[in-house]
This record gives C-alpha cells, structure tokens and sequence, in this order.
C-alpha cells in the first residue's frame, strides 16, 4: 500500500526538510523520500503546522533537490518487523536486514519507540548474573533487568571486557542461557568485526541480532539504531519470554548526533552544546529494560559509553548515570599499571546488587565483604596519596597494612585473564585473602561470625 | 463544551484555534484519541497547549474540546496507597486495562467508582457551616481518620439541613444539604496549580523525627519545613528520600517519583507494604500516596506532577495531619520546565531555563509550611526536595535557587559516597536553620542534645583542620591528642554518621538511642583525653575493646531495649578507669 505522496520541497537544511504538504498528515509519520535518482531514504515528521511538514531525514540529504524529490507519506510511525527469526540476523541502523535476506516473515509490527513501561506493571530485578569476573561479580554485581552501563575513555578495553561478559553470563543453577541483542552506532567496522568474532568463536552466532550503523553511516541514523534493537529485545523478552542481553556501543555517538540534530534546528542547547531533553531522550532508552510482571522474560542492557577526556562529569556519562542503575567505571591509571580487567574500585556501583546477593543467592559473607572491601579500597587509596607526599617509610604499621593491601587486592581480587571465568565462591574467597593482610579490628563492616567462619587463617 | 481545532503541532506543544472562551490552565481533550492537555498560554483565539501524552500521530485540523476548567485532581477517600501518574490517573488501573504499556488516550477515574465508605456525620443538622467545616468522617485505612470538610472552593455560610445518616456512600453520593441548596459528597475536585487556603502560616516547633541520625541530630527539619538534598548521582538522594519515607513520624507521605527510574517506584510497591510503621503498627503503604512520572513517560506530565502531589498533600494538611512530601527530583521538573520553555520559543535565562524557574521554585516550596486550617486545626507539610546538579556541581541553577527557599540543606558528598559512607551526607557543608527553633522541644526530650551534638559537631570541625596537616605530613607527626581527636571522628563517623538503610536494626534510630550513641562517643573522647594528659600513649586507648564496641553498637542494641548501652558504658568506664589509675599512679 503507498500512502500519500508529495513531489517538491521547499527547503533542505542539513537532516531537515521542508515542505508544503496539501493532505493532513500525521505527527511523527514515518515517509519516505526519494531524490531526483530514485533512490530511497526514510525520514519522520518532527513539525507540523497549516500548510507545512518538518521532516528530519535519516540519511544524507546531499544531493536533494527541492522542485525533484518527492515525499511519501507512510501514515505509520517507524516499526520493525519482529519475530524470533530476528536472532542469527544482521540489520542495518534502520533496522534493514543487511545479510542479504528478506526481512523475517513475520505479521507482527512494532513501533520502534514502544510504549513507557507503567511502573506498576514492573518487576524489580533481583536475579544474580554470574559473569565470572571478580570486579563485578564481588563488587559491582549484576542482576538481570538491570541497566549498567560502562563508563570507558578512548584505547580502554571496554570492548573487551563486554565480550567477556557476554561469554561468561549465566544464571547459576539454570542452563537456560541469554539471547543477545547488539546495536552499534557510529564504530568502527573492526569493533563490529570484534563483537561478531566473539560471538562466533562462542558458538552463539545463532543466538544474537545485531543493528549495525557504523562509522561510515549517516550519523543521524543513529538516533534509530537503539530504538531497534531495543524494540527487538522487547519483543524476545517479553513476548516471547527470553532473558536478552542488550550491549549498546557507543552511545557517546549517540549523544553526538542526537546534538547535530538539535543545533540544526536551532534548539537552545544547555550544557556543552547538547539539547536540554538528552536527559529525557536517554531515559527512553535505559528505560527500555527491566522485568515485568506476568512475563517470564527480562532485558538486560550494557550500554558501552567512551568519555570524552575521561572526563565522568561529561553531560553523557553524568545524565546516563543518572538514569541507569549503576555504572562500571574503567580507570586509565589501573589499565596503564597492566591490570585487566581495570574496573575503578570507587566510582563503579551496582545500584541493584543489595537484592540479589546473600544468602541463597550468592553467599552470606557477601553484603560485608564487599562493603568492607570497598572501605579497606578507599583508605589504601587515601594512604598511597600520602606515601606521595611524606614517603613510604614514614607510614604507620596500620598505613602500611594498608598499603599492602591495595596491592594485593589489585593483583589478586581485581586482575584477572581475559578468558578466566571465576565463580562466585572464588571470587568471595579472593576478597578474604586481600582482607587477611588487615588487622582484624580493621574489619568494621563485618560481623564478627562471618569473619569467623570465612577468614582464611594466616599466621598473625 | 468548547470545541477547537488543532494548527499546528511541535512535539508535546501544540496549538489550536477557535479557543477564546478557555481560560488559562484550562484542561482539554486534544484530537482523536481525547489526549489530556492544559492550556499554558492564550493569544487571542490561539490557544497553546502542552499534551500529556504522547501524541504521535495527531493531525493538524483534529478536534479539541474543553469543558472551560482548569486542571485538577480529584480528592476524596480512597487516594491512601495508590500510586498515580503525574496527572492523577490510578497506574494499577491502566495496567488493568493496557498492560505492560502506558497507552496514550486510557482514562481511568482517580478514586474508585462504586467502592463505598462507611460515612457518619459529625455535623448537626441546623448547624452553620462554611469552607473548612467538618461535615463528618470516614475511616480511610485501619489507622486513618478520613474527614469531610466543606470545600474550600464553598463561599459565605450556609446552615445544614440534612446530614446522611451513618452508612455506605461512594464518593459521589451526596451525604449533607444546605438550606439554600448546596449539596456535599465525600469528593471534589480542586486546580492542581493553585493553593489550598488556609488562615495562617504558624511558627515551627517540632522537629519531623525521620529515624535518620545525622538528620535528627545534626540537620533537623521541622514538621512544616522545607529541605533539599542535593547530589550527584549514585550518592543516596533516592535512598535517603526512601528512609524518610518510611520513617518520618509524618502522619501522611506523598512520594513524587520525578522524572526518575521506573524500578525505584516498583520497589516502593513492593516494600512499603512490607515496612511496619513503629508508631502505629500498620503497614506504612496504608500512609502514602505515589505519583510516579518516570523519566521515559512524557515530559509535560512531568511537570505537573509536583503540583499533584502537593494538592493532595495540602488535602490532608487541610485535615490538620502532618503530611511530608518528598520529590525526587525537582531537577527534573526544572528539566521539564526548560524543555517546555524551549519549545514555546521563550528567552532562556541561566543555563537554557526559563527565566522564572526561581519564581516557580519558591511557589512549590512556599506551600509547605505549618499552618492553622479553615477547620481550625493545625496541619503541616514538610517538602524534601532532591536535587541531581548536573556533573554534582552545587553552582548549577537548581540547586543555586532552590537555596533560597529552603531551609535545610543536606549536601550529598561524593567522596563520601564512594567510600560506601551512607549516607553521604556532609556534616561541613550541610545546615539546618531550623535547629535553633527545635532546642526547646529537644530539651524537653533528652536535655543533652544540644550539649553532644555542639560537642561532636565541634570535635568534627577539629578534625577537618587536622586532615589537612594529615594529608600533608602523615597522622604521626601529630601528638597523641591530636590523635585523639582523629580517632574520636572516625567513630562518630563510623559509629553515628553512617547508617545502614539495609541492616535491620540499624536502619531507624529513635531520638533516645541517637543522642546515647553520640553521648557514648563523647564520654569516651573526654576520658581519654584526661588519660592522654595524665601520660598514657595513645595506643593503649586504640586497642582497648571499647572502642570496636562503641563503634558496633547502633547495629547491636535495638531501639527497645536501650538499657543495653548500660553494659557499654560501664566496659568504657571500666576500662579507662583501670587506663586512669594507671597512669596517675
Ligand atoms: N543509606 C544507605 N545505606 C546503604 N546504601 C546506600 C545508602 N544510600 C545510598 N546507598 C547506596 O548508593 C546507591 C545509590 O543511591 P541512590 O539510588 O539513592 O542515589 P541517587 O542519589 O538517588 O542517584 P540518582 O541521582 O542517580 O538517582 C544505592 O543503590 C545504594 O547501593
Ligand atoms: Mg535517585
């Protein structure tokens, strides 16, 4: 069926176009625009007003004549077609199969911007996901349906380390395993090329659809990208009733074309140049995961962030953390001392781990542990900024502890190989080793029993 | 009914003419799927109007209608445990009838049709009523009165000829007449952006005890006060506006999720019915009322959904409850503000928001306070704002403004977050001005609390300085006194500051135990120091079992049975004393 179509523009500026449609159209119509060749691009109406249509393009407007290009309107919003044949996929970052198949066969639309999840129709996630890597799983655990991003700087192993959290996730005690959804916006194709590799050599090709628009695609085909993919993992998870992991990689690229976008149009930006709603605009992503109730699925999201300069306080990185539940922070400094994985002790937090962990769940000792740790992390930090000032020899006995035991605990709690997938228990075990180096009194945040029952004995 | 037509649409703003007979703030029901709309501004026949939905798909020419009055939330009984969007519809309802998704057009009624109340009238027939007078009462949940005023909207007087006899009503039956035909049922509606008159604002006496150390002793709030807690994210403004929640002694607790994730409004639901309010027995769920707008629902209803809460909020003040709302965040209604402001094309000020964000940010707080009602009872509202300062820089906007019109400020600290320190909450750059009005109520309490809390304050601001000499030269170039004080913060800090929102015992304090851990402390400081001073190394008192036992006991005595600190005390005295003799031997 072909909606209406309109020939002539009245102005192309940059991603917008213009023009005076005769026929009532509706707001946030999805159309498509073909130039004086023939050749297609997909685009939304953003204004509407009497006589005039907005249209914001999703692809490069170079070459678009204003008296030659028509306009169809589609009379819909941008939908994907979805169905369980999407795994094993690739799309392009409109959500087009790219593999050189037809689109799944499938009777089912969605809007690609799905609907809000009302909040009394969610489920608080409580599940422990076991990735095996210590500095997660001991410190900053996650649970399934969370949204936890990570926060990375450019040359980081960010890619890395999510790889590794895709081979290694799983629940314990279920061999039910995850489908994966993963959308690239704006990397490079050795990223991509990386992420497939992964997920080849994993055997689990079969298991993943992936929404690719690479650095050599229009940038604003980004802003489409994740609402894809995530329209996807709503579907696999709760239609269908999968557990789906959802890695999204860049989003600083995002963000970038979400404020060419937004200068284009001459909104008024607030910090740094991005629009004022990026915080609403990233919220309608990172709230795209969860678990609800009535359905047996849930979405776990890892969007992968690189801060500009390192910088945490960046707008992309602060309004992402405030939305998401948590953040794993890689630290430049850790990654340059060759330690990998080099999750920041301090600013990484798991915001839903307090549920999911314990008794029953993990182990019983892991509440105090973990709280401890991060204490005991803290002040050998504070005291090797003081070894910078007045020396290492005129450090107390206790200062001293500490000092070895922020080594230790980097060395054997933190680092480990890429390919080394721990459980839970040695992860635990781990953090008692790094701890035993401790005077016992130092030991505040744990209960007398747990320390009874779990410190490994040493000598002192 | 007033019927326009749409001209243009730009995102949730849109606008429509043929609507000069609206007034401003009116509420329509825009195109064809009847989304809720306000009017924010008229210019002639056009009308501009936010939608509060999400209007994708809308065409320039639908319809709109208006029945001509301005926004409003429907108040009654049965508002008590049920969680709202922002504009009032019931979210267990829409769930009901859409599901997983929040559909736009889905309407539901606010209080629940047909459900009935056992009303018994407390007004006489032949008795003279006007705006605030009580008609009767409804027992609303388990431990809540439930009464029913003349509303406020009622002008002049007017004598009662019939009052329903005692029974089941709904809301919408009419249970009282006047001689001159006025009709009252259990329920009316009433502008979310206006006030809720009252007769005066009263002073402030008593504190809003919240359970939470180093606010109940350090930085109170008054019952009727106003506070905000600034703080980057991930440092505790979402935890410790939960904690108020559930343990102010507030009779009746909005909770406004604000722009704010959907999970923390889900884990309300699930664990307030669960959290047994120590003062009445009851689950705390049977006291407060959610309005959750959450980040990903639309932007325009965000911005309403403060006024919401604090028109209900204001409903029961009007009842004389002490009524504590928290926000989280206001920076996210500011945020909504903005982006509304950017989409009408209006000058920005600061930062990209609007120009009268500071005007907007004291007419919200300047609704709480503590006030004698129509009905001549005293009710208050308490706000306790969050504030998320973009990059957790205090010199933003918001946070700059909202200064101005609170009166307590709990400054988050993300060095102490990130030491796991919870709360964060920064005991140098806080401050309460309402500590001062709150000394009488505490002497009659406990008479110490002013006495430990100067002290320990004190002893803290001794500690800041020495840090700075520490950081330069190391802790044992200091002598032992010095020391000493270094020591004594780390326990307050560890022993009273931190606060456990996840152990059991831990979790809540009563005014008793606060003031006897703080006492606990500061005996211990001044003993030592006597010891210290006599001769004795500082060593001796760091290893003495008192110390790690003064540092546990907020985890290890629970509130009712206090008497236990009695055995702390006396190892404390026990083992100085023995240090004592020793050294002035
Ligand atoms: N009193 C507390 N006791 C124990 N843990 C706490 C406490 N306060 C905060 N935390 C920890 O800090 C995390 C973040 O707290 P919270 O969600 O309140 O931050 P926030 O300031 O609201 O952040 P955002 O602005 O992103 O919403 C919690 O998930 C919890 O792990
Ligand atoms: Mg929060």
């Amino acid at each position: 069926m072909r909606g209406l179509e309109f020939k002539g523009l009245n102005t192309v500026s940059g991603p917008i176009i213009i023009l005076r449609r005769k026929e009532n159209v509706g707001f946030g119509e999805i159309v498509t625009i073909r130039d004086r060749e023939g050749a297609e691009k997909t685009g939304r109406v953003i204004e509407l007003s009497d006589d005039y249509a907005a249209i914001q393009v999703y692809g490069p407007t170079t070459g678009l004549s204003t008296d030659e290009t028509s306009v169809e309107f589609l009379e819909k919003p941008l939908e994907l077609v979805v169905s369980e044949d999407m795994l094993g996929r690739v799309y392009d970052g409109l959500g087009r199969p790219m593999d050189g198949f037809s689109p799944p066969f499938s009777s089912t639309f969605l809007d690609i911007n799905g609907d809000p999840i009302n909040p009394y129709a969610r489920e608080y996630p409580r599940d422990f996901i076991q990735t095996g890597i210590s500095a997660i799983d001991g410190m900053n655990t996650l649970i399934r349906g969370q949204k936890l991003p990570i926060f990375s700087g450019s040359g980081l192993p960010h890619n890395r380390l999510a790889a590794q959290i895709i081979r290694q996730a799983k629940i314990r005690g279920q061999d039910e395993s995850f489908v994966m959804v993963f959308a690239a916006m704006g990397v490079k194709y050795d990223v991509a090329r990386f992420f497939i590799d992964t997920f080849e050599e994993g055997g689990v090709l079969s298991k993943v659809a992936m929404f690719l628009s690479l650095a050599d695609s229009p940038s604003i085909e980004r802003l489409i990208t994740p609402r894809c993919a995530l329209t996807a993992a709503e579907y696999l998870a709760f239609s269908l009733g999968k557990h789906v992991l959802v890695v999204l990689t860049d989003m600083t690229n995002y963000c970038e074309a979400l404020r060419e976008v937004s200068s284009i149009r001459g909104e008024i930006p607030s910090r740094k140049g991005y629009p004022g709603y990026l915080y609403s605009d990233l919220a309608s992503l990172y709230e795209r995961a969860g678990k609800v109730s009535g359905g047996q699925g849930s979405i776990t999201q890892i969007p992968i962030l690189t801060m500009p300069n390192d910088d945490i306080s960046h707008p992309i990185p602060d309004l992402t953390g405030y939305i998401t539940e948590g953040q794993i922070v890689l630290s430049r400094e850790l990654f340059q001392k060759g330690i990998y994985p080099p999750v920041a002790g301090l600013p990484s937090l798991s915001r839903l781990m307090k549920d999911g962990i314990g008794p029953g769940m993990t182990r019983e000792d892991h509440k105090d542990l973990s709280s401890q740790l991060f204490a005991a992390y803290s002040r050998a930090k504070s005291v090797r900024n003081l070894v910078a000032i007045i020396g290492e020899e005129e450090l107390s006995p206790l200062d001293k502890s500490y000092l070895s035991f922020g080594d230790v605990f980097e060395k054997k709690f933190l680092s480990q190989g890429e390919m080394e997938d721990r459980t839970i228990e040695e992860t635990l075990d781990r953090g008692w080793d790094s701890l035993s180096v401790l005077p016992r009194d130092e030991l505040y945040r744990i209960k007398t029993e747990l320390i009874e029952k779990y410190m490994p004995m040493t000598e002192n | 009914m007033i019927e326009g037509r749409i001209v243009k649409i730009n995102g949730p703003i849109i606008q429509a003419e043929g609507m000069g007979a609206c007034g401003l703030y009116d509420v329509v029901e825009a195109g064809e799927r009847r989304l809720i709309g306000e009017i924010i501004r008229l210019n002639r026949n056009l009308a501009t109007i936010q939608i509060y939905e999400d209007n994708t798909g809308m065409r320039v020419g639908e319809r709109i209608l208006s029945e001509g009055r301005p926004l409003s939330v429907r108040v009654g009984p049965g508002l008590m445990g049920r969680i709202y969007d922002g504009i009032q519809r019931p979210l267990k309802d829409l769930y009901a009838m859409s599901g997983t998704g929040l559909k736009p057009g889905v309407k539901s009624d606010a209080l629940e049709q047909g459900k009935t109340w056992d009303f018994v009238a407390d007004a006489d027939e032949g008795s003279l009523i006007r705006a605030g007078s009580l008609l009767g009462h409804v027992r609303e949940t388990e431990r809540l009165d439930h009464k029913v005023l003349v509303p406020p909207s009622f002008a002049g007087e007017e004598r009662l000829v019939w009052t329903a006899p005692a029974g089941s009503y709904t809301v919408d039956e009419v249970v009282a007449r006047g001689e001159k035909g006025s009709q009252f049922s259990m329920s009316h509606i009433w502008p979310v952006r206006k006030p809720r008159p009252f007769i005066r604002k009263l002073g402030m006496t008593e504190p809003l005890l919240t359970g939470q150390r180093v606010i109940d002793i350090f930085f109170p709030i008054s019952k009727g006060g106003s506070a905000a807690i600034p703080g980057g994210f991930g440092t505790g403004k979402t935890m410790t506006q939960h904690a108020l929640a559930r343990w102010s002694d507030a009779d009746i607790i909005v909770y406004i999720g604000c722009g704010e994730r959907g999970n923390e409004m889900t884990d309300v639901l699930r664990e307030f019915p669960k959290v047994v309010d120590p003062r009445t027995g009851r689950s705390i769920m049977e006291r407060t009322i959610l309005i959750a707008n959450t980040s990903n629902m639309p932007v325009a209803a965000r911005e309403v959904s403060i006024y919401t809460g604090v028109t209900l909020a204001e409903y029961y003040r009007d009842m004389g409850y002490h009524v504590a709302i928290m926000a989280d965040s206001t920076s996210r209604w500011a945020e909504a503000l903005r982006e509304l402001s950017g989409r009408l094309e209006e000058m920005p000020a600061e930062e990209g928001f609007p120009a009268y964000l500071p005007t907007r940010l004291a007419e919200f707080y300047e609704r709480g306070g503590r006030v004698s009602t129509l009905g001549g009872d005293t009710g208050s509202i308490s706000i306790i704002g969050a504030v998320s300062p973009p990059g957790g820089d205090f010199s933003e906007p918001v946070t700059q403004h909202t200064k101005r019109f609170i009166r307590c400020f709990w400054a988050l600290d993300r060095e102490l977050a990130d030491a796991r320190h919870y709360p964060a909450i920064s005991w140098i750059d806080s401050y309460s001005e309402y500590a001062e009005e709150l000394r009488d109520w505490w002497q009659h309490i406990n008479p110490d609390w002013l006495e430990v809390r100067t002290q320990a304050l004190d002893l803290l601001k001794r500690e800041e300085r020495l840090a700075q000499i520490v950081k330069l030269i190391g802790p044992d170039a200091l002598p032992d006194n010095q020391r000493l004080v270094l020591l004594c913060a780390d326990m307050i800090k560890n022993g009273f500051l931190q606060q456990n929102a996840y152990d059991d015992i831990d979790m809540y304090s009563v005014p008793e135990k606060q003031v006897l851990i703080l006492r606990l402390i500061m005996t211990f400081y001044r003993r030592s120091l006597e010891i210290i001073q006599a001769g004795a190394p500082l060593v001796r008192i760091r290893s003495l079992e008192s110390v790690e036992r003064i540092s546990r006991v907020k985890s290890r005595i629970p509130n009712d049975r206090l008497e236990e600190f009695r055995d702390v005390e006396a190892l404390l005295e026990g083992e100085l004393g023995k240090l004592k003799k020793e050294y002035s031997a």
